[in-house]
């Protein structure tokens, strides 16, 4: 019996950016009332009036004729309920998500009702929006909607109620032009059983590549299908920690998050007995002094260091050994 | 302009998650060599490959290069990808098949939909203006469709149920499904509301999965398949993305696709519906009869492994032809938000 194959690593992986957009004509107006705590829907030819506007009429296809104020109160169309308020959503507790057909609109918007229960909910409730204390120019300007006659949270009932305030931020004619909306995802992020492997032999400081069955090539890290043959790599090989460079860089230009400081020298380093090269770096010596074909050997951190990542290895530097001729790595280029 | 018909089709195991990687060649692998087996095909004798995925879905950039590993594509091949469902690939495959590019094309889709938080993901799909910042919840989406037609009369919670059960009770036939078995609606039911009106089982299952569906031009089909899906009909729609500006309850652009891909009787139709009520609401924008057996695979809601679930649906309706089971079917495709985008591929027996 052979033991049970450990299961692939995994991690978790976050991704976080900003969406910066431009907004055009007809949404910057848009997003500029809401900053004044104004909603305006797109009035088109036929008379239709679309909250949110439409930029373009999706019938008809052409821009509106002008943007009218609409509610801002309004009538729930349809609605869901959230009991479990997921990352990022309007609010931190059980609420609605809705159709809203703000009164003067022909189409709806959605948005959260704040409601407490769905036993609050129905078809047909008339609810109202509750303004974030700091509008400006996003649609989480409207922090919610909530059943109508409520006292808003914001207090100051007059702005709910509608109208321009002067009083408040942004009104003082900036047109909003640009957004920003934060994005953040999270993932566990797997590696393959091959690339497994190779990260756990590397934190015993050994070099796992694997051969493909069936081209017999050697690489490393090892891969889930052959790029040649499309099939998993297999058989261990254990590879040494000395190579050459086969082609190389040097970075002369400074970038955020960079570690070593620059001019520094990035290679593709293909390990002796390996069929694929990849990329680290080599220092150790001036980047004048890199070029194709020098023998370079790992420079690994202190065991103690040691995880499955392939920054055990620190960098190459050069041995000093006598350069390896081109026809010897003329088919990795 | 010449005919192209379906001659194989496999799929991965539709499974809750896998522990592969997200750009799916663990998924991959054995379903080509499924594929080429049943086709007596090989890597050379495909023509062009198009692949459909999300980045957004695997949580990393160019997810899709990784997995061309698969394909062997070395000598360099000629290949392409949508960020769409796979039958959005296999559109673009049939082009270059009817244009002379290709005699042979595989269209491929996969997804790791365990990697993230699906339900969140999917809001990047959404308008980027109006509708994402708020980070809608895909199930609460599809919730706001379901109560419009509840509260109209249009269907019920019963109907929507019965849905599930039928769905439940074809997967059994099919070993790859993901949910399957025996159930009745009055226990799915007594179940809680996941997103009130929405139970469990309204809603597909989150699903890893792959499929792979081969095309061939009119001769080379004939040759390798001894009944090909010839498509006679490949067509697709799009509803406006301002979800509060649509009629909901009704799918404008499935009818329209399936006016456009020449309707008439069919035997069989692979919907893919991911959710209870939009069965019901395909039901009616494709007109199908009572006596259409609609998708015998179990469907979507059988498992729906999301850039790969409408590919699946084509070949498991092109399934039905090349076994003899039937003589015209439709496979059925949608993509974003509450049936935004529909896709209609119509094959017959020749």
């Amino acid at each position: 019996m052979t033991a049970q194959p450990a299961a692939p690593l995994s991690a978790p992986l976050e991704i976080s950016f900003d969406y910066t957009r431009s907004l055009g004509p007809v949404l910057s107006q848009f997003m500029t009332g809401l900053a004044q705590r104004t909603i305006l829907g797109s009035r088109s030819a036929d008379g239709r009036v679309y909250a949110p506007p439409a930029e373009y009429d999706p019938v008809t296809f052409s821009p509106p004729a002008d943007l009218v104020p609409v509610g801002p109160a309004g009538t729930v169309l349809t609605w869901s309920w959230q009991p479990e308020p997921r990352e990022g959503q309007p609010l931190g507790r059980p609420f609605a998500w809705a159709l809203i057909r703000l009164d003067g609109a022909d189409t709806a918007m959605l948005h959260a009702v704040d409601a407490g229960s769905a036993s609050q909910m129905s078809t047909g409730m008339r609810v109202q929006p509750r303004w974030a204390a700091n509008p400006a120019g996003h649609i989480t300007d409207i922090e919610c909607f909530e059943p109508a006659g409520a006292e808003s949270a914001t207090g100051a009932s007059g702005r709910a109620a509608g109208g321009q305030d002067a009083a408040v931020p942004g009104a003082e004619n900036d047109a909003v032009t640009m957004m920003t909306t934060p994005v953040r995802l999270h993932y566990q992020h797997s590696a393959s059983a091959e690339e497994s492997r190779y990260l756990r032999a590397l934190r015993e400081g050994k070099l796992i590549g694997q051969r493909c069955p069936a081209c017999g090539k050697v690489y490393i890290p090892p891969r889930g299908a052959c790029p040649v043959d499309g099939v998993p790599t297999t058989t261990d090989v254990e590879l040494p920690d000395t190579g050459i460079v086969t082609t190389f860089c040097v970075v002369n230009v400074p970038f955020q998050g960079q570690r070593v400081p620059s001019p520094y020298v990035a290679a593709s380093v293909l390990l002796d007995g390996a069929d694929i090269a990849f990329q680290h770096l080599v220092l150790g010596c001036e980047p004048a002094e890199v070029r194709m074909g020098m023998r370079v050997r790992a420079v690994w951190k202190p065991p103690g260091e040691w995880g499955t990542t392939s920054e055990n290895i620190s960098h190459f530097e050069p041995t000093g050994e006598p350069d390896a001729p081109y026809d010897s790595y003329a088919r990795h280029l | 302009m010449r005919d192209a018909a379906v001659i194989g089709f496999a799929e991965a195991p539709n499974v809750r998650s896998t522990d592969g990687t997200t750009n799916g060649v663990e998924m991959l692998v054995p379903i080509f060599r499924e594929v080429f087996e049943q086709t007596g095909l090989t890597k050379s004798d495909i023509g062009f490959w198009c692949s459909g995925s999300s980045d957004y879905l695997a949580g990393r950039a160019f997810s899709f290069v990784s997995a061309v590993d698969a394909i062997g594509a070395f000598p360099p091949v000629m290949e392409s990808h949508v960020e769409m469902d796979g039958a959005f690939a296999l559109y673009e495959a049939w082009v270059k098949v009817l244009t002379g590019e290709a005699d042979i094309a595989l269209a491929y889709g996969f997804g790791k939909s365990s990697a993230g938080d699906l339900r969140r993901v999917l809001a990047l799909q959404l308008d980027p203006y109006v509708m994402a910042p708020l980070w809608p919840d895909s199930v609460a989406l599809a919730a706001l469709q379901a109560r419009l037609g509840l509260d109209q009369g249009l269907w019920t919670e019963r109907g929507m149920a019965e849905v599930a059960v039928r769905s439940r009770a074809a997967a059994m036939s099919n070993s790859r499904a993901q949910l399957a078995g025996q159930v009745t609606a009055d226990e799915l039911l007594a179940g809680p509301f996941l997103a009130d009106p929405l139970r469990a089982h309204d809603c597909a299952p989150v699903t890893d999965g792959a499929a792979v569906v081969i095309i061939a031009a009119a001769d080379r089909a004939r040759e390798l398949c001894a009944r090909p899906a010839w498509i006679s009909g490949f067509e697709h729609r799009i509803d406006s993305g301002q979800l509060g500006a649509r009629d909901l309850t009704r799918s404008a652009s499935a009818a329209s696709a399936f006016a456009a891909a020449g309707p008439g009787a069919i035997d069989v139709a692979e919907l893919h519906a991911p959710f209870t009520h939009q069965e019901l609401i395909l039901r009616g924008a494709l007109g199908l009869a009572d006596e259409v057996r609609v998708s015998p695979s179990g469907g979507a809601l059988a498992g729906n492994p999301m850039f790969a679930a409408g590919l699946a649906r084509i070949g498991h309706a092109a399934r039905q032809i090349i076994s003899g089971a039937a003589g015209r079917v439709l496979g059925h495709a949608t993509s974003g938000p509450a049936l935004q985008q529909n896709l209609v591929c119509v094959m017959e027996a020749r």
